[in-house]
């Protein structure tokens, strides 16, 4: 095992490669290209044994690796943003097909408007699809999960596909120390892809996934798809566990950090919440009981953890890096759902929506949220949604549109 | 500047530190402006995200101070060192941008002809020194580790740069002191705003001036530059024309092309299809000495 210098993208290519995947259909965009640029180079060199082929769009991509992966090998690709949203058909597709491979999705805001920074509103649009979801929030996380991810997705009683998440630029672009496991300690945590009997050979030939015509037998061969993605929570702290054990470092399938004696806690996934922890550690300088919770399995979603880890606590902020348009933050949602009905559920949920296409979320804008969400569980009245947005972003905005009116005057639009 | 921000966070790391680096691009595209930065610490690092207040600002085209846009100032307080790769001395950056804090400035050397310089092992080497927990051999190691894909001459010029602005630097070693952390006890309101629903004629993302484009003097991000031999070329008159990504070739009534320069990126697509090869690509820097030379003349 060596530590180094690696950027997610980095840890993301090494992930592929100590999981010995034997295809890699691939598809440039910002910022992922970086992944496909690394695992070209390595297989160029002739350093690593795999076949790399780049499709003319990540809905084919999709497709190849979901085909691949039906045939028995090990396949990995990776993605972000549009590229998601634009393969989004097959995504959906593969994961009927129980077609287990792992795409890295290198978080980034959708369009319209455009930007290369990051949120998870992209990922947020595969959470229905049957894929599992792993979110980082380090760049060690990121070798450790795909290696994770293809012990669970491969599992028999699972046999899904899963989606590993990165933050852009946050992760994808940011070196940090990680330690890349030995290839020989990974293939024994990882063996070979055994398919079994499922598995397309052209000397005997399946139809995979066929047309069903009938709600009855379709709602049975999509509710044993969603069985399978339930298993997987119990496959999933299977795989943690020995990884822990072979490797040291403990990966659970929610994450606590000061949580057990806190009365408030900041709920959120993927990279930022690093700057969580460090906001819970001045928090608890300052007398705060505060904590973090943090799921890295979101599909499928882990529900016991949650609740068992929330149980009485006084207030939760949600913390949510995406939006779904017309209702609000998804985690949220999903949190309320999940706690709805328990006994010792915690009072007050508040929500806030930040850190959108890239934008940071500041140390104070932390203390604000547990200062609100504190208020919120004493007062008992739980806060309006909140976006995190200031006066001076504001203020900036409105210096644009000012450009945006004098130009529609000029052009006599007014 | 992604370079040198990796030598300066490898040499951190080999001196035992965790280290966080990581280069911030805005447009996709050679020669646009970027920064990078580097945390580094004892403990593991939580933070992430543009630096807010940094302890040191190393600015590696002096031409970016001016630019509000490149916001090299921002953030900075007395306790930040500044090092401005630059011609014009420390005192004169002081006095020019009202710094109290400490300026120091690394003279900027042409690079011979064929090789491209990169200040990024001199302003890291300079940083380095700053820091005074990093020794010389973590430096060029760093040094070699960063720049191991470059010609083997280049690699050692690079070294020998890194190692002479380290020497510089002696008397500031250690200048650079360690940022507080932000208590939570008692903090600055991050001041929320309500966002009003506002009507779509003015929040939906658009533009409404027309040919905007023309505007944005594309012409400044290019590094090549293609110039005509109006003796060779045979006045075919479209195909350079065409193929122009950025319609910055126009021909005139005889059927001589003219080259826009205000939006001429500089992809050399025109020198690529051009049949007689009447095309040359001049490196810009060489193309804009040889102008003011004809123009002082
Ligand atoms: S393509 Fe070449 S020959 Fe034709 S007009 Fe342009 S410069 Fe002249
Ligand atoms: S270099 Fe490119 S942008 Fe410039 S004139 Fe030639 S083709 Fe057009």
């Amino acid at each position: 095992m060596s530590r180094r210098l690696l950027t997610g993208n980095g840890a993301a290519a090494w992930g592929a490669r100590l999981s010995d995947a034997d295809y890699v259909p691939a598809f440039p965009i910002t910022p992922q290209t970086e992944i496909i640029e690394t695992i070209g180079g390595w297989i160029g060199r002739g350093e690593w044994d795999a076949r790399m082929v780049t499709l003319e769009s990540e809905h084919s991509m999709v497709a190849a690796a979901g085909a691949a992966a039906a045939t028995g090998v090990r396949v990995f690709t990776a993605t972000s943003s549009q590229g998601l949203l634009h393969a989004m058909e097959m995504v959906y597709t593969v994961a009927g097909w129980r077609a287990p491979f792992v795409m890295v999705n290198v978080s980034r805001g959708v369009s319209a408007p455009i930007t290369l920074g990051s949120d998870h509103t992209d990922v947020m649009a595969a959470r229905d699809s049957g894929f599992l979801q792993i979110h980082c929030s380090t760049c060690q996380e990121v070798v450790d999960s795909v290696l994770l991810a293809y012990r669970v997705g491969e599992d028999a009683r699972v046999r899904l596909p899963v989606l590993v998440n990165l933050d852009g630029f946050h992760l994808s672009f940011t070196r940090e120390p990680v330690e890349v496991p030995d290839i020989e300690a990974a293939r024994g945590f990882l063996p070979a892809f055994d398919p079994g009997e499922l598995r397309f050979l052209a000397s005997k030939p399946v139809s995979q996934a066929v047309a069903v015509l009938g709600g009855g037998p379709y709602s049975y061969f999509r509710y044993e798809t969603h069985l399978a993605a339930q298993n997987a929570v119990a496959v999933y702290d299977e795989a943690a566990s020995d990884f822990e054990a072979r490797f040291g470092r403990s990966h659970p399938a929610v994450e606590a950090y000061r949580s057990e004696d806190a009365d408030v806690v900041f709920y959120m996934i993927g990279s930022f919440a690093t700057k969580a922890k460090d906001a819970v550690d001045r928090l608890r300088d300052a007398g705060q009981a505060v904590g973090l919770v943090r799921p890295r399995l979101l599909r499928p979603y882990p529900v016991e953890s949650i609740r068992a880890l929330l149980a009485g606590k006084r207030g939760v902020a949600v913390i949510d890096q995406n939006l779904s348009l017309g209702k609000g933050g998804v985690l949220h949602a999903e949190l309320a759902s999940a706690l709805y009905g328990c006994p010792d559920a915690p009072r007050t949920l508040a929500s806030f929506v930040g850190g959108l296409g890239g934008r940071e979320i500041a140390a104070e804008e932390f203390y604000e949220m547990a200062r609100v969400t504190r208020e919120a569980a004493e007062s008992g009245r739980t806060p309006e949604p909140r976006l995190l947005y200031t006066e001076d972003e504001l203020r900036e905005l409105r210096k644009l549109q000012g450009i945006a009116v004098a130009e529609r005057h000029d052009t006599g639009a007014e | 500047m992604k370079t040198a921000s990796r030598i300066l966070g490898s040499a951190f790391f080999r001196e035992g530190f965790e280290v966080q680096d990581a280069p911030r691009y805005g447009a996709e595209r050679r020669g646009a402006p970027i920064f990078a930065y580097v945390r580094a610490a004892r403990e593991p690092i939580h933070e992430r995200g543009v630096i807010t207040r940094p302890d040191l600002v190393v600015v590696a085209d002096d031409s970016l101070v001016s630019v509000a846009a490149a916001g090299v100032l921002v953030g900075a307080s007395a306790r930040t060192v500044m090092l401005i790769c630059s011609n014009d001395d420390a005192a004169v950056w002081r006095e020019r941008l009202g710094l109290d804090g400490p300026v120091f400035t690394l003279a900027c050397e042409p690079a011979p002809d064929d090789e491209v310089r990169f200040l990024g092992a001199a302003s890291a080497g300079a940083a380095s020194r700053f820091t005074g927990v990093i020794g010389r051999e973590s430096l060029e190691h760093a040094i070699r580790e960063e720049l191991q894909d470059l010609r083997p001459e280049a690699v050692e010029r690079n070294v020998g740069e890194g190692l002479t602005a380290f020497d510089e630097m002696e008397a500031h070693a250690g200048c650079l002191s360690e940022g507080t952390i932000r208590s939570a006890e008692a903090y600055e309101d991050p001041n929320w705003v309500e966002l009003p629903f506002e009507g779509v004629e003015i929040s939906a993302p658009d533009i409404h001036g027309a040919a905007t484009s023309v505007q944005v003097r594309t012409g400044l991000w290019r590094t090549m530059r293609p110039v005509i031999d109006y003796d060779r070329c045979n006045r075919c008159s479209w195909i350079c024309t065409t193929f122009c990504p950025d319609s910055a070739i126009h021909a005139d009534a005889d059927r001589t092309p003219r080259i826009d320069y205000d939006n001429c990126k500089g992809c050399l697509v025109c020198v690529a299809v051009c049949p007689p090869h009447a095309i040359a690509a001049v490196p810009e820097q060489v193309a804009v000495a040889a102008d003011s030379e004809e123009a002082s003349t």
